[in-house]
């Protein structure tokens, strides 16, 4: 029977079956400092030890700052946030997990550093006690986030209980304009089909347009798979993803890669693979996305206008719309593009890879930030794509514009560091969620590109290029 | 783990669609490296009116008297009524965790989003999904609820309502059972499919 790609990857991994749940192999599991210290403490109170030591790789990413660490772990000024990144620290040393420490040029958020570092392969079943671990779904990978308990149960045992998700496939077929991108791809998709519109299911993300995109713009797309509800999203592998991992220092070498290689080129969906739910779209449709609510699916076109809740037919939405306007203080038919903001937020596991910063540097090149706009940042994805966009000369370019250029981490997507915005501050961010309160309490946060934050940025206000 | 047989309590309200678990335990309360103490700082910034931070005194806090938690007939409620997609956003299972520390048991909604479904399962929570019609049913009533997970009902005002729940998670809930010991119980099992599978891909 021809199968999906998602099931060719459980059907790969399960160890047993029981009922409608599977025992599932896991080869991967990255570690950050937020979701794991919980994990470590049981595993010590039980006198466990780790099943295989090196399916595991930790990096701390939320808590680090943005600013100068030449003081190491010291340089974290809340003492709150040093001790979860020094409980990291010591956990991987008493354990005896490798761990990419805060002060490596290889230390980053730990979805950009995955496949930077070919710790993420495809075919593998990879976890993270972090939502946004779907990201590894472009590289063809079975990846998904998971809570403590699970991430405590994948040290001791090395697997994890699964029920089978269902299969959706979205098809985007087309080319897609100029100044649309992937991120723009990942709003527009969430706006048709709701937060909840993957509950329940693994998207593959299928149709030349996907093809068409790059490794990364995969990696955005398959990111906010989890913002449609759907814990994996995922690409079948073909000669970008094998020419993407080649050389990577934890991919496989000679004749191992060759093995691999062979592997990988069978995992996609069989022609006539059975899809519990379908969607369809068209590349043409789509302009750059700018959220205007509380939630990824309140989002519309940069020249679109604000929904009214009273042309909204079903009240629990009216309801919502009416809650979201209330909060971020907007109007109900407003054109977004007339709306002023006051922060920028570049980076984030979604959009801080050199391609984004490539794309917004371009945007800023030889202009300036507008006199209302407060702050402006640059945060990239890992220490190394930091050192390339410098070698580039991307930093000069943001700096000559009024941006700041900070070292990797997650910085603003959730501001558990000391980058956050203040209430009632409104910013244009290339994070993944605009939820009440997600970059800092009464603070409004609204979802765009990385070239449509530049382009903003520059004009004090959402944009177009 | 605590098992969960029957409960009954005073339903609390939360008339809201799409509450994420940002809203459900803000992120500053993720610094802490331990598993207890989240209750306080549930539904943080719905319920004071101020900001909150870790180490401060939240009896001390001004409280959002509007908000459904702050009513004083829920006070010692042990259920919670939301709307759909429940617990949507990021994996934390802070959330849970200061639900259940908080005194909720059980959470009724039309839908849940998955990794939050999944966590509560693993904290003595037991997550019942309800059809729109049950919902505004219970939402409007207010009554006291009755959950018996044996028999899979929910009774209120006369009526019973059954709920699904996949036998296994059930069998661990009701037993209080640990995870971790009973996937161990599979040592060989893993063992053996390990060694056929790094055989297969040498390459991991």
């Amino acid at each position: 029977m021809p199968k999906t790609l998602y099931d060719k990857l459980m059907s790969a991994h399960i160890v047993r079956e029981q009922g409608s749940t599977v025992l599932l192999y896991i080869d991967r599991q990255l570690i950050h400092e937020v979701t794991s210290p919980q994990a470590f403490d049981g595993l010590s109170m039980s006198n466990r030890k780790p099943w295989r030591l090196s399916s595991n790789i930790a990096v701390p990413d939320h808590n680090v700052p943005t600013t100068d660490r030449s003081s190491g772990v010291n340089s974290i000024s809340d003492p709150v946030s040093r001790l979860q990144v020094e409980t990291l620290d010591k956990n991987c040393k008493d354990f005896g997990i490798n761990e990419i420490p805060m002060n490596d040029i290889r230390q980053g958020i730990v979805h950009v550093i995955g496949p930077e570092q070919g710790v993420t392969l495809p075919g593998m079943s990879i976890v993270c006690g972090d939502s946004h671990t779907s990201t590894h779904g472009a590289l063809g990978a079975l990846a998904f986030g998971i809570g403590t308990s699970e991430v405590e149960h994948v040290l001791a045992t090395g697997c994890l209980w699964q029920s089978r998700s269902k299969n959706l496939k979205i098809e985007v077929n087309g080319k897609l304009k100029t100044n649309v991108s992937a991120k723009d791809l990942a709003l527009y998709i969430i706006g048709q089909i709701g937060t909840a519109g993957g509950t329940g299911y693994a998207i593959e993300f299928a149709g030349n347009c996907i093809q068409e995109l790059s490794v990364e713009g995969r990696m955005t797309l398959c990111n906010m798979a989890i913002e449609a509800g759907a814990r994996v999203g995922m690409i079948a592998v073909d000669d970008k993803t094998i020419d993407y991992v080649d050389g990577r220092p934890f991919a496989p070498k000679g004749n191992d890669w060759d093995e691999a290689v062979k592997y990988w080129k069978t995992l996609s969906s069989d022609d006539g693979a059975y899809f519990d739910k379908s969607f369809s779209f068209n590349a043409k449709d789509i302009s750059p996305q700018v959220t205007w609510g509380t939630s990824p699916e309140m989002v519309i076109d940069i020249n679109g206008r604000i929904p009214d809740p009273d042309n909204e037919q079903d009240p629990i939405k009216a309801e919502s719309i009416k809650n979201a306007l209330e909060y971020i203080q907007l109007e109900a038919n407003t054109a977004i593009n007339t709306v002023a903001i006051d922060k920028v937020f570049i980076g984030s596991c979604t959009n801080s890879r050199i391609e984004d910063l490539r794309v917004a540097a371009k945007v800023a090149k030889g202009k300036h930030i507008a006199d209302n706009i407060k702050l402006a940042l640059v945060v990239p994805g890992s220490g190394l794509i930091k050192k390339q966009a410098e070698d580039e000369g991307l930093d000069k370019i943001f700096t000559g514009a009024g941006f700041e250029w900070r070292e990797a981490g997650c910085s603003m997507c959730l501001a558990m560091n000391a980058d956050k915005l203040e209430p009632g501050e409104r910013c244009a961010s290339t994070s993944n969620r605009n939820f009440e309160g997600r970059q800092g309490q009464g603070s409004f946060t609204h979802l765009v590109s990385p070239a449509i934050a530049a382009a903003s940025a520059i004009a004090g206000q959402f944009s177009e290029v | 783990m605590e098992k969960f047989t029957t409960l009954s309590s005073i339903a609390t309200p939360l008339d809201r669609a799409n509450v994420d678990t940002d809203a459900i335990i803000p992120k500053q309360f993720l610094k802490s490296i331990k598993r207890s103490g989240f209750g306080p700082n549930l539904f943080d910034e719905w319920r004071y009116l101020d900001h909150g931070e870790v180490g401060i005194d939240n009896s001390k806090r001004p409280i959002n008297t509007d908000f459904v938690l702050n009513k004083p007939q829920y006070r010692d409620s042990k259920i919670l009524l939301a709307r759909t997609n429940f617990g949507c956003g990021s994996s934390r299972e802070h959330a849970p965790w200061a639900l259940e520390d908080y005194g909720f048991r059980a959470i009724i909604a039309p839908s849940f989003a998955d990794i939050f479904y999944n966590n509560c399962f693993k904290n003595g929570i037991l997550p019942i999904v309800q059809d729109n019609e049950t919902m505004d049913e219970l939402f409007t009533t207010g009554t006291e609820i009755s959950i018996d997970l044996d028999l899979q009902t929910i009774n209120y005002d006369g009526n019973t309502r059954s709920f699904e729940v996949d036998p296994e998670r059930k069998r661990r809930l009701l037993q209080g059972l640990d995870d971790i010991s009973l996937t161990l119980q599979y040592k060989d099992d893993i063992k053996s499919f390990e060694e056929k599978y790094l055989k297969k891909h040498p390459w991991l």
